[in-house]
């Protein structure tokens, strides 16, 4: 029992610290970067279950190897477990696995907290998806149909749909969030780097859903405003 | 008796009448698998076609999206409704469950007729898609505004829907009632074969969930059909109520598949090792019933880019991660049920082996989607596509070809066992492998689902391989699927025909399917003496001591 309660106490401590570690990811602008913490975290699961994995997977080939049958009349040698064993085989399996949910389930809050509270200082973009591509409103109104971002600006899309449900994804942020008529989604993401990437529809819409899709581009924050103005005045 | 006979005694029922009369269980166990395997090689044929489609960039084969979207459209909901639940809950089901606690049929056999018969009427109707002009292309999940909006038909995929679900709220009333008051004399619930408590387990979820799949499609069909606006939000709706319905449903539908196929792993396994179940009530209770206690609470993670609080979004994370635990426990069983056996291997074995790597790749490739964070990128991108195809495609899948082998003998008299069944096993173990790890991949990129073009990514690569590279390896990897799929079935028929002739218990079971009865069991099962057994007697019965 004592040993459980230590167990159970050091997996609750990591836990919490390891929560620590994506609280504070920051960079050019001192905000958090969503899709870096992303990566981290996506780092930190693919390991946990590999482990699982190997660990399980080398069980199974030593088994399926050494206790393969000598002879056709030879029978398992297994004992049955008593009430005790049972429960044991039970109960302490289980609680490693709900350790290992916690775990997992605090640092995929920490991050969650991280995609779902935006900047005070976002720029809002307002999105809207219709068949077959999305209309992008800028803060001083004008409109386009191709994304440009400027550099450390985050940048809020609050979104909805004019027909069907569409998705607004951005693979390279790591994030992507339904489109629906009736309703307004939101996203947002932190440019950190100038790089081109994509906006691409991730839900079924029809006909040319594999077409919906457009350029994304995080440019610096002089060339961001000379295009709007060219995007302005081409009405 | 279970078959219809003429009056006068003198002239034999003709073979057809037999069969399309009938209410042996045994025999509709048989048509659902007929059934089931049909749907499963049309189903297949349609992802030959996708697969050929997504080698490169750009529209090769197919003739337009709409055609490329029915194709996936009917992959989906055939292979999942059509073949693994039919072939799972259907099949193994119908034909074992009744042997296996000493029943001569099940409750309401001529109910069992009409469940067959409801779900061929559904694969037929299922089928017409391809044969009227405007067939569905609203994707196994149909969701509105599209699938009220489009041009397709969306009453087919309603009205198989009904079919399908209704054969199984039957069935499901059918096997439970049958275990509960059928079971032989003597035999008390913690002596039942694994395989049956799953069974069990399937058949509560499908009656419990079911209806409210069937709420959200005829709600859709009366929007689309009869101008009412339950998912409009112009006139009040909501398209989020469709998902919430459908996905309360087809979550747990996923348990409906993954507990029977665990089930038949146990008895390969039991059978083949020649040893008890490890931990049978750990199994049992926390195990199967900890999945289905917790089944009913983390459909939201299909919901967990649609904008529905982050409350609850969060919460079924919790719940999502937490199912793993009595996954885990029934896992531990398996595996511990190898521990000091004395394994003999056959095809159904080897089956079953490859099961316990697919089981890992499958379930554990969950738990980032189990995490909304990890969702809110993976979400519509091929790492969905293979994580479900690695639990559901191939691992019940494989675990149902495990049982098709194991049972061959005692439905036949003949072994499926062979050089052509060997074969046939490596190329589809190898083919899967082939197909889908490089979806992983470029999943976890940003490939989307329900993409035939993705020229969008032609300028990315992943550990210096294109995107188009992965497809093609995926393609490649399907052929290989194919030629396997194609030598086995021939190999099942030829077998069925003309195998090597089996004993009546060759694999030296205790099950009562193995140990009381004919290959095939005659009308009534166990021929004039019902089946009585005490408080020792356990289908696991192998371990001295």
């Amino acid at each position: 029992m004592r040993k459980l309660t230590l167990a159970m106490t050091g997996m609750v401590s990591t836990v919490l610290l390891s929560a620590q570690a994506f609280a504070n990811e920051a960079a050019g602008n001192g905000l958090p970067v969503p899709n870096q913490s992303w990566e981290h975290l996506w780092d930190e699961i693919i390991l946990d279950i590999t482990i699982i994995g190997v660990i399980m997977a080398v069980a199974a080939v030593i088994m399926l190897v050494k206790y393969t049958a000598s002879s056709p009349d030879e029978v398992g040698t297994a004992k049955e477990l008593d009430s005790v064993q049972s429960i044991a085989y039970a109960l302490i399996p289980a609680a490693i696995f709900m350790a290992d949910d916690f775990y997992l389930a605090a640092n995929g809050w920490t991050v969650w907290n991280e995609y779902r509270r935006v900047p005070e200082n976002a720029m809002e973009i307002k999105v809207t998806g219709y068949q077959w591509y999305f209309e992008y409103e800028y803060p001083d109104g004008t409109t386009t149909d191709t994304l440009v971002l400027p550099h450390n600006q985050p940048t809020v899309f609050r979104m909805t749909s004019d027909d069907v449900i569409h998705s607004f994804g951005m693979p390279g942020f790591r994030v992507k969030e339904d489109i629906m008529p009736g309703r307004i989604t939101y996203i947002w993401v932190n440019p950190v780097e100038i790089r081109e990437t994509l906006v691409q529809c991730a839900e079924f819409c029809g006909d040319e859903h594999s077409l919906m899709y457009n350029t994304l581009s995080v440019v610096p924050q002089a060339q961001f405003d000379l295009w709007l103005a060219k995007m302005a005045a081409e009405g | 008796m279970s078959t219809p006979t003429s009056t006068a005694g003198h002239h034999a029922t003709p073979a057809w009448k037999e069969w399309v009369l009938t209410t042996d269980h045994k025999r509709i166990g048989v048509l659902y698998l007929v059934g089931s395997m049909a749907a499963f090689g049309v189903a297949g044929l349609m992802a030959i076609i996708i697969r050929l489609e997504q080698m490169e960039l750009g529209m090769q084969y197919v003739s337009s999206g709409t055609q490329y979207n029915g194709f996936l459209y009917f992959h989906g909901a055939a292979m999942i409704l059509a073949f693994l639940i039919p072939g799972l809950t259907g099949f193994a089901a119908n034909y074992f469950l009744p042997l296996m606690i000493g029943a001569r049929d099940v409750a309401f056999p001529r109910i069992n007729a009409f469940s067959i018969w409801l779900f061929y009427f559904a694969i037929v109707l299922a089928l017409m898609a391809f044969v009227v002009p405007d067939g569905p292309d609203i994707m196994w999940t149909g969701y509105p505004p599209y699938s009220v909006t489009t041009a397709a038909n969306t009453s087919m995929y309603v009205f198989t829907v009904h079919l399908l679900g209704f054969s199984s709220i039957l069935g499901a009333v059918n096997f439970l009632v049958t275990v509960i008051y059928m079971r032989a004399p003597g035999m008390g619930w913690n002596q039942l074969n694994i395989f049956v408590w799953t069974t069990i387990a399937a058949f509560v979820l499908q009656l419990v969930f079911i209806p409210v799949l069937a709420a959200a499609v005829t709600l859709l069909l009366f929007d689309k059909y009869l101008g009412t606006h339950f998912y409009d939000p112009s006139a009040g709706g909501d398209v989020l109520l469709y998902q919430n319905l459908f996905w309360f449903y087809s979550h747990p539908a996923v348990y409906v598949i993954f507990l029977p196929a665990v089930g038949i792993l146990f008895e390969v396994m039991a059978t083949m090792a020649k040893n008890r179940v490890f931990n049978y009530k750990a199994a049992v209770y926390p195990g199967i019933w900890g999945i289905v206690a917790i089944a009913g609470i983390v459909w939201i993670h299909h919901l967990y880019i649609t904008g529905m609080p982050d409350w609850i979004r969060l919460g079924h994370m919790v719940t999502t991660l937490l199912i793993s635990v009595p996954v885990g426990i029934l896992t531990l069983s398996l595996w511990g049920t190898l521990y000091k056996g004395a394994i003999t291997y056959n095809t159904a074995m080897m089956y079953a082996a490859s099961c316990l790597y697919l089981i890992l790749l499958g379930g554990l490739t969950g738990i980032p989607l189990a995490v909304p964070t990890m969702t809110l990128h993976l979400s519509e991108t091929s790492y969905v596509h293979a994580h479900f195809h690695f639990i559901m495609a191939l691992f019940s899948a494989f675990a149902l070809f495990s049982g098709i082998y194991y049972w061959f003998p005692k439905m036949t008299g003949r072994f499926a066992d062979g050089g052509l069944a060997t074969l046939s096993f490596w190329l589809n173990f190898i083919g899967v492998n082939v197909t889908f790890w490089p979806l992983f991949v470029i999943g976890k990129e940003g490939m989307p689902r329900r993409y035939w073009n993705y020229e969008m990514f032609s300028d990315m690569t992943v550990m210096g391989y294109s995107f188009e590279q992965y497809q093609t390896i995926a393609t490649y990897g399907s052929w290989v699927i194919a030629t396997g799929m194609l030598l086995q079935t021939i190999n099942f028929i030829y077998a069925a025909f003309a195998g090597k002739p089996a004993s009546l218990n060759p694999w030296n079971s205790q099950s009562l399917e193995w140990t009381h009865t004919e290959s095939p069991p005659g009308p009534g099962n166990f021929g004039d003496t019902d089946v009585v057994v005490d408080e020792s007697w356990s289908p696991y019965n192998y371990n001295k001591g």
